[in-house]
């Protein structure tokens, strides 16, 4: 992007309007997953496995197909059996079929194996009674550490691909290494070199909504598919490969989406609602329940760490590695490299090396959770830096100052640094009331650094102009949390006319080019510079009218505050023409007026925040209070700040969830024993303190307005900033979460 | 297996519905009144989402049974406004930017709206304890509980 | 699934005991519909007992005791003043049961007849002393809260029976009640361990105690050692520590996705402390 592309002074960029779609969401009109209905409509109803790891001997549904209520039953011989096999994530297709209807062998307690549908909910509830299923149940695994050891069962052969190196577990299914320098040599130089071992549980992403969706195909291979989801385009396609059709002859609308997190990034009950349509020629609907989002939607990888750093007395870090196990399910998916490459992102280091590892288990398909695997590497390294602080007695922001990365750092994964905003949100935490506040007796204070890549993904925007001069705005990145405002403000920036005259629309997939995925934190970067670029497009066809009805050449008229002006006194003297005199006439100077945009743009602008926290520990009873909180993140440019304040808020709450109760249980049977919100514990309002924010803003180089991602890099540090706020305030170290009550006063009774 | 007959209030509505006695409330809400506006989050009263009001009294609709509606007056997020009105709490909840994905907000504007007629002036732990059974997964509750907060203040400085 | 309303408790009774396969009382339902939609119980009959008069009624009788209606739900007892300042200890455990959507429905007869030993109603009641009045196909009989729950799941109540009513005593002068109980969360959640206390002074020795420990054993216990450990005292710090060490010393837990075993034993004997100060404090007339 040139430089003189790049906006700093804004009209609109930076305001808090209302948003949208607020109106919708408050009346209750909004359509969700669940709120679609259809003449016809059949509902689904899926049969799962009760078993953690079992061979499926026969599946006889003739008992279900009799009943007068059912229409249609499906099990895996009735979706593509053209989906091919590979190692790794080269099959992801076979995957994610495998995921959402089991083959030969149910792979986690709660794996699809068979599908009805009724002509009501109840009915294909009951139906599913009908179905039996013989099962060899066979030994599982669910915990990473042991999914590695030599005779640990063995998920699939076959499954690990050419990143593994010989000699490991059929369970290992890729391997990740990377680093510069020489670690041995960096710990010699050290004065205090601490390693330790750390160990996360799988989280899930929590979102309010269930799966849910409303799917209609023909046996001529034509579809209709309305869902929630983070990305109908990749649903779009997956859904086609697995039932065998073209692409394009499946259309894929989202609803409004009640909430994602990463976890709606991929498809599980649309193929089958899809299957069960084609079979019964019917719409079906499925609406899953929380049990069995629980069961079988993407929790996130739990991961097994060793961390060793070196530091010298003055704070500087000498050397630092890390190893990372991550299991992330009985597929191909967990985020070892991920969570390696993002460990030690933030620091300016001479020495360092990561290894990841992608292990398989007998428990659901791990999905993308909110900068998947990075917060686990956090909660490891910023715990290990944490302690060499306090053994050396160094205050923890001015050693992470005194180590952190900034432009032109050659960054632990390999690239240099362009502009970052590390320091920024370092100093801002140092300067911070909250940093210098007093603490009360049973408090601790603690601190962590967090790092997110970002992403930019396949975008296509689309922006056509009305004769009233008003513009309608059509994106391909569903809305999770905002992003409809922060599109408005964009186009309303380049175009110059009123934010509220602007109508965004998230286009279904037959009426705009692919667009990648809500996720990766992309949608205000990604689909924020296409909305930018198409209303560019649209200004210099605006331009290119009022030139011709001046009679001047195009290149003589610019755009200024909604207007065409002359360039320059040189180029004639004409009064401003306001953007409604061009499109008033249009249609007969030349047509409808609109603006394009389609690209993969590469330069997301990686994003690091900081966190402050105080906890308080009931020393009787291990119980931990978070009392107060303050999140401080570089946006590269806030759109809509209270939007970018919500994101950060929300991250900071799914962390300080994760660090202190949420956890998937398994009993010794394999089976997930709290796959309901009383006892799968997501922070509830009296849980928490308000959450103070910061917005950091450095320009990302690679936006036009200066945009980073915001959404992810704000569950990274809650972690390690906990842990650290406990430790300090219990006088334990805690090297395990959540950090529940019991696992805190058994660490109590031990250090005495 | 029979149906029972329902005739019961929404919103000030004379409605009837026929209903399995396993359907819920919220089951029949939806799939019969087309009142998607209560959402099922969880189906065992941990989330609220499906949260109405049943002679005045909040409840989550996935913890009644639709028979159990006979001859009862219940109020629905669709009942909250008046017209085109809006109640100062949907106002508030927009200026406030006070939800994100949306999906618990139905619930909580219920929710919040029951607080504030029985308690028109709640500290913000009282907020927070009353609002405990509204999970909400995008906001961290900050600016749910600070649109709240400003809307009893404004309530009762109109009053 | 069959489901009736029916006008009495006799009548109650008498569908229930012509059932067959499985039967459910329906009061407030926040156990019954949870089990419905899994799938854990589908009762072939379902008995709504909201439409019999009186269910709803909270009513102190001239003695001072008090009868509450079986469908009185939560949120009716904690607006109910004079049942707050008697039997504060009885109310907030049954306050602390889930949600405000919750308060709107539950009913304490609900949380004894579900018979899970995590109930947070139930300690407090046990200790409060307080019992049920059982309508059968016999008549009515009077049975002590403890002598319900059997087992996890399981109650005393035979086929055809069902509770009518509920009755606190009188809480006469110098008492105080309180129940605590621990969760990971500031709410939401089911007792790792609750803990029931009600006590009487005698000046400012304790002259009678009843301590009951729920989730710590199949059923809610009701701890005479810990009674045995406070009465005669002032609750002095050397009463609070055998009253602790009795509670855990009662307990017989289990280790489960909520607590293990030797959390929930060390923090009973914790609970157990907080919650008697309180009482003590509150049969002092000190607010607490």
């Amino acid at each position: 992007m040139a430089l003189d592309d790049r906006k700093s002074d804004f009209k609109f960029v930076g305001t808090r309007p209302d948003r949208p779609d607020g109106l919708d969401k408050v009346t209750g009109r909004a359509k969700f997953g669940a709120d679609a209905y259809a003449p016809g409509m059949l509902h689904g109803a899926i049969l799962r496995s009760p078993h953690a790891h079992a061979r499926i001997i026969s599946i006889d549904t003739s008992r279900a197909e009799a009943h007068k209520d059912v229409k249609a039953v499906v099990t895996r011989v009735d979706f593509s059996d053209k989906v091919e096999f590979k190692p790794g994530l080269e099959g992801e297709f076979w995957n994610v079929l495998e995921n959402v209807m089991a083959g030969e062998k149910a792979l986690y307690d709660g794996h699809a194996v068979a599908a009805i549908a009724a002509t009501s909910a109840l009915a294909a509830r009951d139906a599913l009674k009908l179905i039996e299923v013989e099962y060899e149940v066979l030994p599982h695994v669910t915990d990473v550490d042991k999914a590695m050891e030599p005779d640990a069962p063995v998920i699939r052969e076959g499954a690990a691909d050419y990143s593994v190196p010989e000699g490991m577990h059929p369970n290992v299914v890729r391997y990740h290494e990377s680093g510069h320098g020489d670690v041995e040599a960096g710990f010699a130089e050290a004065d205090l070199v601490i390693e330790d071992s750390f160990v996360t549980e799988a989280t899930h992403q929590g979102y309010i909504e269930p799966h849910a969706c409303l799917a209609t195909l023909g046996n001529d291979g034509k579809g209709e598919l309305w869902c929630t989801t983070q990305g109908h385009w990749i649903a779009q396609k997956t859904c086609a490969a697995l039932l065998g059709i073209e692409t394009s002859q499946l259309r894929v609308t989202a609803s409004e989406i009640g909430g994602g997190f990463g976890g709606k990034t991929t498809v599980f009950i649309e193929p089958v609602a899809l299957a069960l349509s084609r079979k019964a020629n019917r719409p079906v609907k499925i609406v899953m329940n929380r049990s069995e989002v629980f069961r079988a939607t993407g929790p996130t990888a739990s991961a097994s760490m060793d961390v060793k750093i070196g530091m010298k007395k003055d704070g500087t870090i000498t050397a630092a590695q890390g190893v990372f196990r991550l299991q992330g399910g009985a597929f191909p998916g967990a985020p070892g490299d991920m969570t390696a490459m993002c460990a030690f992102a933030p620091y300016n280091l001479t020495n360092v090396r990561q290894v990841g590892y992608d292990v398989m288990s007998n428990r659901p398909k791990q999905a993308a959770y909110r900068a998947p695997g990075a917060p686990m590497g956090a909660f490891a390294v910023e715990s290990v830096l944490d302690e060499l602080c306090n053994k050396l007695g160094l205050d923890p922001v001015d050693v992470r100052l005194k180590n952190a990365a900034h432009e032109g750092t050659k960054a632990s994964y390999g690239p240099r640094y362009e502009r970052i905003g590390l320091v920024e949100t370092l100093e801002a935490a140092k300067a911070h009331p909250h940093y210098s506040a007093p603490l009360k007796p049973g408090q601790g204070r603690g601190i962590s650094c967090g790092f997110w890549f970002n992403h930019g993904g396949e975008t296509s925007v689309s922006l056509a102009l009305s004769e009233d001069g008003s513009a309608q705005l059509m994106v391909g990145t569903p809305d999770i949390g905002g992003s409809r405002a922060s599109m408005a403000l964009m186009a309303a920036e380049v175009l110059g006319i009123p934010y509220e005259n602007i109508r965004v629309t998230v286009a279904d997939t037959a009426t705009l080019g692919y667009n990648d995925v809500s996720h990766g934190s992309r949608v205000t970067y990604a689909s924020g510079l296409a909305t930018i670029k198409a209303a560019r497009s649209a200004v210099e066809k605006l331009c290119e009218r009022a030139a011709a009805k001046w009679g001047i050449p195009a290149d003589a008229v610019k755009w200024e505050n909604g207007h065409a002006v002359p360039s320059g006194p040189n180029a004639g003297d004409f009064d401003p023409m306001p953007l409604a005199d061009i499109t008033a006439d249009m249609g007969s100077t030349g047509g409808p007026i609109s603006g394009h945009f389609e690209a993969t743009p590469e330069g997301a602008g990686v994003s690091f925040g900081t966190h402050i926290v105080d906890a308080e520990v009931d020393p009787e009873t291990g119980k931990t209070s978070v009392t107060r909180y303050t999140v401080i993140q570089d946006a590269g440019k806030a759109i809509h700040p209270d939007y970018v304040e919500g994101q950060y808020q929300g991250g900071a709450a799914q962390g300080i969830g994760w660090a202190l109760n949420e956890e998937y249980v398994y009993g010794d049977n394999g089976r997930l024993q709290n796959s309901i919100f009383l006892d799968y514990r997501i922070p509830v309002a009296s849980d928490l303190p308000m959450i103070d924010t910061v917005i950091v803003e450095v320009p990302n180089p690679g936006h036009p307005f200066g945009v980073r991602g915001v959404g992810e890099t704000g569950i990274v540090p809650p972690l390690a900033a906990i842990a650290n706020a406990v430790s300090k305030a219990a006088g334990v170290r805690m090297r395990q979460l959540p950090m529940s009550p019991p696992r805190i006063l058994a660490a109590l009774k031990e250090d005495g | 297996m029979s149906k029972f007959h329902v005739s019961t209030t929404v919103n000030g509505d004379t409605v009837e519905y026929l209903c399995d006695p396993r359907e819920t409330l919220l089951d029949c809400l939806r799939d019969k009144l087309n009142l998607t506006g209560a959402k099922e989050g969880c189906g065992t009263g941990d989330c609220g989402a499906c949260s109405v009001t049943v002679d005045g009294r909040l409840v989550c609709s996935c913890l009644m049974l639709g028979v159990e509606a006979e001859g009862k007056q219940i109020e629905t997020v669709e009942g909250i406004s008046d017209g085109d009105v809006l109640h100062p709490l949907q106002k508030n909840f927009i200026e406030h930017a006070a939800l994100q994905c949306g999906v618990c907000t139905p619930g909580v504007l219920v929710a919040a709206k029951s607080l504030l007629e029985k308690n028109p002036n709640p500290t913000e732990e009282e907020a927070r304890y009353w609002l405990a059974g509204n999970l909400c997964r995008c906001t961290g509750y900050d600016k749910i509980i600070r649109a709240v907060m400003d809307t009893a203040a404004e309530l009762r400085e109109a009053s | 699934m069959d489901y009736h309303s029916p006008a009495s408790f006799a009548e109650a009774s008498a569908l229930a005991a012509n059932a067959t396969g499985v039967t459910r009382f329906l009061a407030g339902g926040t156990d019954v519909l949870v089990q419905l939609r899994s799938e854990l119980v589908t009762p072939d009959t379902l008995i709504d007992i909201k439409k019999i008069n009186g269910v709803s009624d909270i009513t102190r009788i001239a003695d001072g005791s008090w009868t509450l209606g079986v469908a009185a739900t939560g949120a009716e007892m904690s607006e109910h003043a004079e049942l707050v300042s008697d039997w504060p200890g009885v109310v907030e455990a049954m306050d602390l049961i889930g949600s405000t959507q919750v308060q709107g429905r539950a009913t304490l007869t609900g949380n004894l007849c579900n018979a899970s030993p995590a109930a947070d109603s139930v300690p407090a009641m046990v200790a409060a002393g307080v019992t049920v009045t059982v309508t059968g196909p016999d008549g009515t009989r009077e049975v002590a809260v403890e002598d319900i729950p059997t087992a996890p799941g399981r109650t005393s109540l035979a086929k055809g029976e069902l509770i009518s009513a509920l009755n606190i005593p009188a809480r006469g002068a110098n008492g105080g009640d309180a129940y605590l109980r621990f969760i990971p969360r500031t709410e939401m959640d089911i007792a790792v361990v609750g803990v029931g206390v009600n006590l009487r002074l005698d000046g400012d020795t304790i002259a009678e105690a009843r301590v009951s420990l729920g989730a710590v054993a199949p059923t809610v216990l009701l701890v005479d050692e810990c009674a045995k450990a406070i009465i005669g005292t002032t609750l002095d710090d050397a009463a609070l520590e055998t009253l602790a060490a009795a509670a855990s010393a009662a307990c017989n837990p289990i280790n489960d996705k909520r607590g293990t075993v030797e959390f929930r034993t060390e923090v009973a004997g914790v609970l157990t402390k907080r919650a008697a100060k309180t009482a003590y404090a509150r049969a002092k007339g000190e607010q607490a």
